[in-house]
C-alpha cells in the first residue's frame, strides 16, 4: 500500500500561471459510456439549457422519422452529438476524480482493527475498521494500517501518508502537540501506538475525500446558481424569440407567394428541423455543457496540488479571498533564525570572530548553532573541523549561553546579558561599542549573539529570520490582485516590522495571540472582506472556523482540521496563494465561456436569417456575408459547429482559463478581446470552413 | 446652412443645454428625494392622505403602496371618461368606449400614454385635465421613486428599508415636475401654444371648407407631457400639430424637456450612492446608445433612401415642413429613446431603416436615457447583468458598488429582462397569427409586420408612440395593447422594488484592485455592447422579416 495514488503537482510553470492536467484522448473514449447515461432526462434536468436541446434533438428525430431528408437526418444526427458532447465533458471531469477514488476506496476496505477492551494489561478484539466508532482506543503496530481517523493517545510511530498525500517520506506521529493526528488508510511504519478513534463511521476523512473526488455529493455554489439562473433566462428569451418568429414567417410567405417551397420554408412556416436548429444554436450551449465541468475541474485542479476542498462554495470564495493572514513561521519565513553576518568590535577580525563563532558552535545541535558552522564556511571558508579534547558546554536557561572549552581557550556565545556577565565575571570590561552593536541588531529586527572568549568580547552574531525566495514577488502580485497580506507572528512589533518590510507584506500582527487573530478576522469580515488563513495547532481552530477560507494542514490536529474548509495534504502554508489563484481562475473560466457563448450568436443569426428567408425576401441575402452555399448548409454548418465548439472548448475548460495575477482592468480587457471579440469573430470562420465541406454532402443544394 | 449642418447644430445645441444643466439639476433632485424636512403643503398633504411621512417602507410594503395607488388612479380614470357627459366642461362629448375608457385609463397611469383615441374628438376638457394630465405628473413621480428607491438599494447597508413611496410621490410631483411645468408651459405660449378653455371653432378653410378646431388648456398639457416623459397628446397628432409645438424651436425645447430629467437622475445617482463618477459612467452609456441612435436615425432619414424620397429630393412624407427631416428625426429618436412616446412626424413613413431605428430605441428597454426614473432603473438593471458576466472575468464574485451580485439578484434581474421581450414577441406573433387582426394592418408585406411589431413594442415598453398605419381602435388591440402596457410597467417595477429590498439588506464589500472598476471607459463600453448585442439578438428575427427585409429590398 505505498502507490502513490495522485500525480505529483503539475511543475509550475515560469510565468506563474496555474496548470492544470492535460486532456488525454483515451479519456474521452472511456467517458463515452457515461456521456450516454448522463442522456436519461432525469439526470439531465439539472442542467436546463441541455435538457432543451434533448427536448429539440427528440422532436427533430420525430419530424425526420415523419419526413425524411438527408437534410434532416444529418442536423438530427448533430444535435443529439450536441447533447452527448456536453455530457462527455462532466464526464471526463469527473473521470479523473472516479479514478482516484477507486485507488483511495481500496486503501479503506478490508482493514481490520485491533480494539482495546482494557488498557492496563492490553487486551484487544479484531473488528472491522467500519464498525469503530467514536472514542474506541485502538492499537497499531509497524506494518499495519490505521484504521480509522484519531489522535494518538500514546507512542509516537513513523508513519507512511502516501496514501492520503502522496508523499512518499514517512512523518512522525506522537501523543500529544500538534502531531498526534492520524487518518485511517495510512500506515505505521515503526514503533506502537495507541490511537483513539475521532471520526463517526462512513465519515471519515478518506471516505470524505472520496466523496470530494467523485463529485457525488457536489452542491451547486452560490455563484454557479446564479449563471445558471442567467442561462435559464436566455434560454427562455431564444425560446420565445424562436416560437414567436413562426407566426411572422408564415405571414411572410403568405404575401410573397411566388417563391418555391425550401427544406427551410414552406407555407407552414419554418420547418421544424430548422426552427429547433436556430434556437439551439442560439441558446447558450457551449457554456450550458461544460458548465458542471468547470465546476468539476475546479475542484480537481486542487486536489492535485493536494488540497482538498470540503465545499466548492469554499474554492468559490477564495477567488473573493481579500485578505490573506500568513503566519510568518515556516509561511513567509523559512522557520528558523539564522545567521546572517558577523559583527566583531574593535581590534578583532572578522575572520577571528568567525572563527571563534564557528568553534563555539560545532556541536550546537540546534538549527540557529548550525546555521553559524554553514554560514562561517560559507563566508569565511572555514571549513567544519574535528576538534580533539574540547569539553562542550551545553546552552541552559539558567546559563543562556553554550560554547566550548579548548585547552585553555574558553569561548562563549548566547544572549548579551549573559555573556556579558560571563565576561565581567572573567575580569574583563567590556566596550560600550557591544551594545551599541547588538541594540542596532535588535532595531533592525534581529538576534544578536555575543561572542566573548574569556574576558574579552569578539563580536557579535547576527542572526536573522530568513524571507524564503520570491516571496515579495508574490506579495507585489497579490498586491495587484487586490488582496491584502498580513503577516501573523508572536514575534515584538520591533522584529515583525523589520520582516515584514523585508517580505513586503502590507502589514502584520505582532505578538499574536489565538484571540487576537479571531479578533483580526472578525475585523477584517465587518468591513466586508473575506479572509484566508492557514492554521494547524487546535489553538488555530476558532479562527480558522471564522475565515471565509480555512486551510488546515495535515499534518495539524483534528481540531483544526475539523475548523477549516480545506485542507492542505502537503502541509505548505504557502499553498493558500496557490488556492486562491485557483479560486479565481474556476470563476473567470465560466465569465470567459459565457461571454464566448452569447457572442458566438452574431454569426449564426447571420448564417441562419439569410438561410431562412432569403427566399421570401432576397434582400435578406445580402445577411449571407459568410456567402455560405446553399440554406441547408447554412443551417447544417450552424448545427455543427455549435456541437464541435464543446468538444473543442473541453480542455479549455478542465485546465481552465489562462490567469496572470494583475487588476481586474487589465483581467477584463484580456479576457474581452480573447473570448468577446473571439466569440464573434470564430464562428465566422469555423462556420465557413465547416461549410465548405458539408456543401459537397447530397441534398444540400 | 445645409439641412445636415442644421440637424448637427440642434443636435449639439441640444447636448449643451443638457449638459449645463446637468449638475444643478441633478443635486437638486438628490436634495429632494435625501432632505428630512417636509414643507407645508406636503404635511397637509400626508395628513389628507393618513400616511405618516417619516416611515421607512420596506420593499414589499412600498411596492404594495405603489400598486394600490395606480389602481385606484385606473379606476379614476376609467370613471371620469365613462361620466364625461355627466360632468362639466365635457364639450357635448358622450362617454368614452369601455375598452378605449380601459386602455386609456391604464395608458395614462402607467406612463405610456398610448392613445387609441382622438384627443380632440372624444375627451371633453375636464378629463384632459382632471384625469389625463394628473395622471402625467403622478405617473412620471412613481416612475422617478421606483429609480430612487432602487438607489438607495445601492446605497444603503444592512438595511431593511428603501424609503417611503408617499413621501417619493409626493416631493416628485411637487418639487420636481410642478415648478418646472408651470415655467415651461409659459415658456411654450411665448413659443405660441394656446392655453384656454374654449371649445370647438368653426372657421372657414383656405380652400373653403369647413373645420371645427378645438381649444383648450394645450401648453400646460404639452409641457408635463414631455417633462414626464408620457406622450399623450391633446390633439390627435400630437407634436406635429401647430398648437402643440408651434415652431422649430419650440421643437427644440420639447426635446430637451423629455430628455433632461432623465439624464439629470444619473447625477442624482452618482451622488446618492457617494460615487458621482458612477453616474457619469451611467450617463455616459446612455449617452452613447443615445447620441448613436440620433445620428443613425438623421443620417437613414437625410440619405432618404426608397423611390419617392429620391424623385422629391427628400424622406418628407409625413414630417412637417417647419421641422424638417432633421427637426423630425431626433424628436422621433429622443421620444424613442426615453418612453415619451409622443411624436411630431409620422414614423410609419420614415425611411425602413430610420423606422427601424425607433423601433429599436424602444426594444433597448428604453433606457437611453429612458423614462423618467424607468430609464434609471432599466440601465442599472442591465448594468447589474453586465457586471455579474464581467465580473466573473475577473475572478471574483460580481460587485456592483460595492453589493455582492448573488443568484436572487440576477434571478429579479433576469426577469426583468425578460418581461419586455416576452410581452412583445408573444403579442405580436398573436396579432401576426389571427387572421382578424391582421386585418387592422394598412399595409401589406414587411411594412405591416413593422406596424405591428412597432405597436406591441411601444406598449410593453410603455413608450406610447404609434408607427400609424395600424387601425388599433377595436377591442381587441385596446385589451391586448392595454394588457401589454400594465405588464410592461408594474412587473418590472416590482421585481426592481425587489431587487433594491435584496439589495439595501447587503453589507458592502470594500474596493481595491481586485474590484472591477465600474466607472472607466471600458465598463461603459461593455455595457453598451451587452444592451445592443442582447436586444439584437433577441429581435433580429422579428427586425429581419420586418424594416430590415423593408430597407433590403
Amino acid at each position: 500500500m505505498s502507490t502513490p495514488v495522485r500525480e505529483r503537482p503539475a511543475p509550475e510553470k515560469a510565468d506563474g500561471r496555474v496548470s492544470g492536467g492535460l486532456l488525454d484522448p483515451r479519456q474521452l473514449i472511456r467517458a463515452l459510456p457515461d456521456a450516454l447515461r448522463k442522456l436519461n432526462p432525469v439526470t439531465l434536468r439539472r442542467n436546463p439549457v441541455m435538457l432543451v436541446v434533448e427536448a429539440g434533438a427528440a422532436f427533430s428525430t420525430v419530424l425526420a422519422v415523419l419526413g425524411p431528408s438527408l437534410f434532416a437526418w444529418a442536423v438530427v444526427v448533430w444535435l443529439w452529438l450536441t447533447v452527448v458532447f456536453a455530457n462527455l465533458a462532466e464526464a471526463v471531469a469527473e473521470g479523473r476524480g472516479k479514478a482516484q477514488a477507486a485507488t483511495l476506496r481500496r486503501a479503506r476496505t478490508g482493514t481490520r482493527a485491533r480494539r482495546l477492551t482494557s488498557r492496563a494489561p492490553a487486551e484487544w478484539d479484531v473488528v472491522a475498521a467500519p464498525d469503530l466508532r467514536q472514542g474506541d482506543l485502538v492499537v497499531v503496530e509497524a506494518g499495519e494500517v490505521i484504521p480509522g481517523d484519531g489522535d494518538v493517545v500514546e507512542g509516537i510511530a513513523s508513519v507512511d501518508e502516501s496514501a492520503i498525500t502522496g508523499e512518499s517520506a514517512p512523518v512522525i506521529r506522537e501523543s500529544g502537540g500538534d502531531r498526534s493526528a492520524v487518518t485511517g488508510g495510512t500506515r505505521v511504519l515503526s514503533d506502537r501506538i495507541i490511537v483513539k478513534i475521532t471520526q463517526r463511521p462512513g465519515e471519515s476523512f478518506i471516505d470524505r475525500m472520496i466523496a470530494l473526488v467523485e463529485g457525488a455529493d457536489r452542491q451547486k455554489t452560490p455563484n454557479e446558481i446564479a449563471l445558471n439562473i442567467l442561462l435559464a433566462a436566455l434560454t427562455v428569451i431564444f425560446l420565445v424569440a424562436t416560437a414567436t418568429m413562426q407566426p411572422l414567417a408564415i405571414y411572410s410567405r403568405s404575401v410573397n407567394p411566388g417563391g418555391p417551397d425550401s427544406l427551410a420554408l414552406t407555407g407552414d412556416g419554418v420547418t421544424g428541423v430548422v426552427l429547433v436548429s436556430l434556437l439551439v444554436c442560439l441558446i447558450p450551449t457551449t457554456i450550458g455543457a461544460l458548465l458542471s465541468a468547470i465546476g468539476i475541474a475546479g475542484m480537481d485542479r486542487l486536489v492535485q496540488r493536494n488540497v482538498l476542498a470540503m465545499s466548492g462554495r469554499a474554492v468559490e470564495a477564495a477567488g473573493d479571498v481579500s485578505t490573506l493572514l500568513l503566519d510568518k513561521t515556516g509561511t513567509i519565513t523559512l522557520g528558523n533564525r539564522q545567521a546572517a553576518g558577523f559583527v566583531p568590535v574593535a581590534g578583532v577580525g572578522e575572520q577571528d570572530l568567525a572563527e571563534a563563532a564557528q568553534l563555539s558552535s560545532l556541536a550546537d545541535e540546534t538549527p540557529e548553532g548550525r546555521s553559524i558552522v554553514v554560514f562561517a564556511k560559507q563566508r569565511y571558508g572555514l571549513r567544519e573541523r574535528e576538534v580533539h579534547g574540547a569539553r562542550w558546554v551545553r546552552f541552559t536557561a539558567r546559563t543562556r549561553m553554550s560554547g566550548v572549552d579548548l585547552g585553555d581557550r574558553q569561548i562563549r556565545k548566547g544572549a548579551a546579558t549573559a555573556v556579558m556577565t560571563w565576561v565581567r565575571e572573567a575580569g574583563g570590561h567590556p566596550a560600550d561599542e557591544v551594545g551599541h552593536i547588538v541594540d542596532g541588531i535588535s532595531a533592525s529586527g534581529g538576534t544578536p549573539l555575543v561572542v566573548a572568549e574569556k574576558g574579552r568580547v569578539l563580536g557579535v552574531i547576527h542572526l536573522k529570520d530568513v524571507v524564503k525566495q520570491g516571496m515579495r514577488e508574490r506579495f507585489a502580485a497579490m498586491r495587484r490582485m487586490g488582496i491584502r497580506t498580513v503577516m501573523i507572528t508572536g514575534d515584538n512589533p520591533l522584529t515583525a516590522r523589520a520582516i515584514a518590510d523585508e517580505a513586503g507584506v502590507d502589514d502584520f500582527l505582532a505578538e499574536a495571540t489565538p484571540e487576537d487573530k479571531l479578533a483580526l478576522i472578525r475585523k477584517e469580515q465587518e468591513g466586508g472582506r473575506l479572509v484566508a488563513m492557514t492554521g494547524d495547532g487546535t489553538n488555530d481552530a476558532p479562527a480558522l472556523a471564522q475565515s471565509d477560507v480555512g486551510v488546515a494542514m495535515n499534518t495539524g490536529t483534528s481540531a483544526a482540521k475539523e475548523a477549516g474548509n480545506m485542507v492542505d495534504l502537503d502541509s505548505d502554508p504557502t499553498k493558500l496563494i496557490e488556492i486562491v489563484e485557483i479560486g479565481k481562475q474556476l470563476l473567470i473560466t465560466r465569465g470567459a465561456l459565457t461571454t464566448f457563448s452569447i457572442a458566438n450568436d452574431v454569426a449564426k443569426y447571420f448564417a441562419i436569417i439569410p438561410a431562412m428567408f432569403a427566399a421570401v425576401y432576397p434582400g435578406l441575402d445580402t445577411l449571407n456575408v459568410m456567402r455560405l452555399a446553399s440554406p441547408q448548409s447554412a443551417v447544417l454548418s450552424a448545427v455543427i459547429f455549435n456541437a464541435l465548439i464543446i468538444v473543442a472548448l473541453i480542455p479549455l475548460a478542465l485546465r481552465g482559463v489562462r490567469y496572470r495575477p494583475s487588476s481586474a482592468a487589465k483581467l477584463l480587457s484580456r479576457n474581452l478581446y480573447v473570448y468577446g471579440l473571439g466569440g464573434i469573430v470564430a464562428p465566422f470562420i469555423g462556420i465557413k470552413l465547416i461549410d465548405l465541406i458539408v456543401q459537397f454532402l447530397p441534398g444540400m443544394s | 446652412m445645409s439641412e445636415t449642418a442644421a440637424g448637427l447644430l440642434f443636435v449639439a445645441s441640444l447636448i449643451v443645454a443638457l449638459a449645463v444643466v446637468h449638475r444643478p439639476f441633478g443635486d437638486y433632485m438628490h436634495r429632494v428625494y435625501t432632505s428630512p424636512r417636509h414643507n407645508a403643503a406636503e404635511r397637509g398633504l400626508y395628513r389628507l392622505l393618513g400616511v405618516r411621512p417619516d416611515a421607512e417602507q420596506s420593499w414589499g410594503v412600498y411596492a404594495r403602496a405603489l400598486l394600490a395607488f395606480s389602481l385606484v388612479s385606473v379606476l379614476f380614470v376609467y370613471g371620469v371618461q365613462r361620466l364625461q357627459d355627466k360632468l362639466p366642461l365635457s364639450l357635448g362629448m358622450g362617454p368614452v368606449t369601455d375598452h378605449v375608457a380601459w386602455n386609456t385609463a391604464i395608458s395614462f397611469v402607467t406612463n405610456t400614454n398610448w392613445q387609441a383615441y382622438s384627443g380632440e374628438s372624444t375627451m371633453g376638457h375636464l378629463t384632459q385635465m382632471a384625469a389625463l394630465a394628473v395622471q402625467n405628473f403622478v405617473s412620471a413621480a412613481v416612475g422617478m421613486a421606483v429609480a430612487i428607491a432602487l438607489v438607495r438599494g445601492f446605497a444603503r447597508h444592512k438595511a431593511g428599508t428603501i424609503g417611503n413611496f408617499w413621501v417619493d410621490l409626493v416631493r416628485g410631483t411637487i418639487r420636481i415636475l410642478l415648478p418646472i411645468a408651470f415655467v415651461g408651459a409659459l415658456v411654450l405660449v411665448a413659443g405660441g401654444v394656446i392655453q384656454n378653455l374654449s371649445g370647438p371653432h368653426e372657421i372657414t378653410t383656405l380652400t373653403g371648407g369647413a373645420q371645427a378646431i378645438t381649444g383648450g388648456p394645450v401648453a400646460s398639457q404639452e409641457v408635463i407631457k414631455e417633462l414626464g416623459t408620457n406622450g399623450g397628446g391633446f390633439y390627435n397628432a400630437n407634436s406635429a400639430h401647430p398648437f402643440e409645438n408651434a415652431t422649430s424651436w419650440t421643437n427644440w425645447f420639447e426635446i430637451f424637456l423629455l430628455l433632461v430629467i432623465p439624464f439629470a437622475l444619473t447625477r442624482t445617482f452618482g451622488r446618492m450612492v457617494g460615487q458621482v463618477r458612477q453616474g457619469y459612467a451611467i450617463l455616459a452609456v446612455m449617452g452613447v446608445i443615445a447620441l448613436g441612435s440620433v445620428l443613425l436615425t438623421n443620417a437613414f432619414e437625410l440619405s432618404g433612401g426608397g423611390t419617392v424620397p429620391q424623385a422629391v429630393g427628400a424622406a418628407m412624407e409625413g414630417k412637417e415642413v417647419r421641422f424638417g427631416v432633421s427637426g423630425s428625426a431626433t424628436f422621433a429618436a429622443a421620444t424613442t429613446l426615453t418612453s415619451t412616446g409622443a411624436v411630431n412626424s409620422f414614423h410609419d413613413s420614415f425611411t425602413p431603416f430610420g423606422g427601424m431605428m425607433t423601433l429599436f430605441d424602444m426594444m433597448l428597454g428604453e433606457v437611453a436615457p429612458g423614462g423618467v426614473g424607468s430609464g434609471l432603473y432599466g440601465m442599472l438593471v442591465l448594468a447589474v447583468i453586465t457586471v455579474f458576466v464581467a465580473g466573473l472575468m475577473v475572478g471574483r464574485t460580481p460587485e456592483y458598488l460595492g453589493k455582492k451580485i448573488g443568484p436572487r439578484e440576477i434571478k429579479l434581474a433576469s426577469l426583468y429582462f425578460l418581461v419586455t421581450p416576452v410581452l412583445v414577441l408573444a403579442g405580436t406573433a398573436a396579432a401576426m397569427g389571427s387572421e382578424r387582426q391582421r386585418a387592422s394592418m394598412l399595409n401589406s408585406g414587411p411594412h405591416g409586420l413593422s406596424e405591428v411589431l412597432y405597436a406591441f413594442t411601444s406598449a410593453s415598453g410603455n413608450n406610447g408612440s404609434a408607427f400609424a398605419g395600424l387601425t388599433v381602435n377595436t377591442p381587441w388591440y385596446d385589451v391586448a395593447l392595454g394588457l401589454c402596457m400594465v405588464l410592461g410597467r408594474f412587473l418590472p417595477i416590482v421585481l426592481v422594488l425587489a431587487l433594491a429590498g435584496s439589495l439595501a439588506v447587503r453589507s458592502p464589500v470594500p474596493e481595491g484592485a481586485g474590484t472591477l472598476p465600474t466607472h472607466r471607459p471600458q465598463f461603459v463600453g461593455l455595457v453598451v455592447g451587452v444592451t445592443v448585442v442582447l436586444v439584437a439578438l433577441t429581435f433580429l428575427p422579428a427586425l429581419a422579416l420586418g424594416p430590415i427585409a423593408e430597407g433590403l429590398s
